[in-house]
């Protein structure tokens, strides 16, 4: 389980970004996140401003525009719908190039565009300084509750194993011939994953027994609850507090 | 593929986040029930689980592919409440893990995808089970049609979070019945995997299979003069075997099943054609909208809001779903007609 502690979107580093605690940064980020959704679409002042912050925080983690772009794709099918927007929107109309668009709809599919492209890039940021382990942990002093918590971890740690399972069973799938065409396959598919769970469940009653059999009790205790610097605190601040700086100023100027 | 941030408003947002978080509270409560003080571990796997289901792709047919959504499915394997906390944590982590979901909109997927499927699912499926002979093979279909209506509920749902709070001026009619008529037919595709998945379940091992408990018979001993004893209470495998479900039945059940949604829904849908839902349906929510899973079929209440009637653009979109998804069953009955002659 060599990949239990990186993840999919985690890049390595030692940047301050990496160095700061997991719950210190989800904190930010939700923060910065809510003043953004708050914002009112057509401060487009406030957006470029967001925009600029999320460059320099992306300058400070070294993380490479190429990384953050690529790992954009998620959000396509929601960048189709707000190039939508503008066609299928009621209200007044405006004639953009020949084309008769909903000026409602042109500033909704804006607004969904640019929140929803800030938003992604935000969450790549994050889980690309911070790995599986320090966000749990993260989760746990944010005082989620443990029992969750405690799910999320055995989720990180064996979604892996359990994808690595499904992975042998296609490859078994198809070193037979099967091929996944058409509806009729469903049957096979969907027989791998009824196996696939029963799999997984055993392993978790055997997880369950190897651990009772080491002292489990009903709780994983808190590996590590330093306080956090107050300086610590200050860095993360500053990304929130410099959004609603900005919200604000660009309602002056509006 | 999840609701990003920003396309619902922030009071709404913030809403469903407490709902949300209400609503794991008293899961966490309930799950100890089903699970005991196994619950992390083997809901972390039944988490893992899921998230690797839905990477598995199954084709819907006309050359695309769906896959799982999975909240039907978990309640039925693990219980309702244990299923709330898996699909919240295989949400949350999606979303700050893999930046697939907005980080304001982790309440909204929340209440969506990991409350909605499941109460629906969950429901709909304790209501079949209870019109069903007291079989374990009967949570196949109980299933299956649970998974079914949990898809267009949840989608019914989302219409509304986002007539309430939606960044964005679109008739809150034709949205709607755009939405029913797509997740009837993603219903379908989840149906089919769900009924599919638990019917293997239930054939290997139905203890595991949470809908299924009390449905097996007693286990009984044959004592040396022949006679039947009650065996004694503990674990045990079950004694019959279970009827395995047929995908022709699936199908066809899933067909009337839709044929009579859509039926309500052509018969409540009144005039005003635009071409509004023609677009939407053939280009925007198909891709954006795959995931969601619905909630409320109180048409009729709603068909009124802003004024505006469920139009007859959305009778069209409903009765070319329905045309479509006539043509896939008759496809997929003439291929596994096909393939059963091949296997016999």
């Amino acid at each position: 389980m060599s990949s239990a502690h990186s993840h999919l979107l985690y890049r390595h580093g030692d940047s301050l970004l990496h160095r700061l605690p997991a719950h210190a940064k989800v904190l930010a980020l939700v923060g910065f996140m809510l003043v953004v959704v708050a914002t009112p679409r057509e401060r487009f002042l406030a957006f470029a401003g967001y925009a600029a912050l999320l460059a320099v925080v992306a300058v400070v983690a070294a993380v490479p525009v190429r990384f953050i772009v690529t790992r954009m794709v998620v959000e396509v099918p929601f960048v189709v719908f707000a190039l939508l927007l503008p066609v299928i929107s009621g209200g007044p109309r405006v004639d953009v190039l020949g084309l008769s668009l909903s000026e409602d709809g042109l500033l909704a599919g804006w607004n969904i565009l640019a929140k929803g492209t800030l938003g992604v890039v935000a969450a790549i940021l994050l889980a690309a300084t911070t790995d599986a382990r320090a966000l749990l942990i993260g989760l746990q002093r944010l005082r989620l509750p443990a029992r969750l918590v405690e799910i999320a971890a055995f989720m990180v740690r064996y979604a892996d194993v359990v994808i690595s399972d499904m992975q042998r069973m296609r490859i078994a799938r198809e070193s037979r011939g099967f091929q996944g065409r058409h509806l009729g396959h469903l049957r096979v598919v969907a027989q791998s994953a009824g196996a696939l769970f029963i799999r997984s469940y055993e392993r978790g009653e055997r997880v369950h027994l190897a651990m009772l059999s080491r002292g489990y009790t009903g709780a994983m205790p808190l590996v590590d609850d330093a306080p956090v610097a107050p300086a610590a605190w200050a860095t993360v601040a500053t990304l929130p507090v410099g959004a609603a700086v900005l919200a604000v100023a660009s309602g002056w100027l509006a | 593929m999840h609701v990003p941030d920003g396309f619902l408003n922030a009071p709404t947002s913030v809403a469903t986040g407490a709902v949300a978080a209400a609503c794991i509270a008293v899961a966490l409560r309930k799950a100890r029930e089903e699970l005991d003080e196994r619950t992390a571990p083997l809901a972390g796997l039944t988490a893992a689980f899921v998230f690797a289901g839905q990477m598995i792709n199954f084709p819907v047919g006309i050359g695309t592919s769906g896959h799982l959504m999975g909240g039907a499915l978990a309640a039925v394997l693990v219980g309702p409440w244990t299923a709330v906390l898996v699909l919240s944590v295989v949400l949350m982590v999606q979303s700050l893990l893999f930046a697939d979901g907005g980080l304001t909109a982790l309440g909204t997927n929340i209440t969506l995808i990991g409350i909605t499927t499941v109460v629906a699912g969950w429901l709909v499926t304790r209501a079949v089970l209870a019109l069903l002979p007291k079989r374990p093979g009967s949570v196949v279909p109980a299933a299956a049609l649970g998974a079914f209506v949990s898809v267009p509920v949840a989608a019914a749902v989302f219409v509304v979070l986002f007539a309430a709070g939606g960044e964005a001026n679109l008739p809150f009619g034709p949205l709607l019945a755009t939405m029913l008529g797509w997740h009837l037919l993603i219903g379908i595709g989840e149906a089919l995997i769900t009924g599919l998945t638990v019917s293997a379940v239930v054939a290997v091992r139905p203890d595991l299979v949470y809908a299924a408990r009390g449905l097996r018979p007693a286990l009984q001993l044959r004592q040396a003069d022949g006679t039947l004893i009650p065996a004694p209470a503990g674990p045990g495998p079950s004694a019959s075997g279970t009827p395995r479900a047929s995908l022709r039945g699936l199908l066809i059940g899933g067909g009337l099943m839709a044929a009579l949604i859509a039926g309500a829904l052509s018969f409540l849908a009144s005039a005003s054609p635009d071409g509004l839902e023609r677009v939407a349906e053939s280009e925007g929510f198909a891709d954006s909208a795959r995931e969601h899973t619905f909630g409320n079929f109180s048409l009729a209440e709603y068909g009124e809001i802003g004024g505006i009637p469920v139009g007859l653009a959305g009778l069209v979109g409903v009765v070319i779903t329905a045309g479509i998804a006539v043509v896939v069953f008759r496809f997929v009955r003439r291929r596994a007609a096909r393939q059963q002659n091949v296997s016999t």
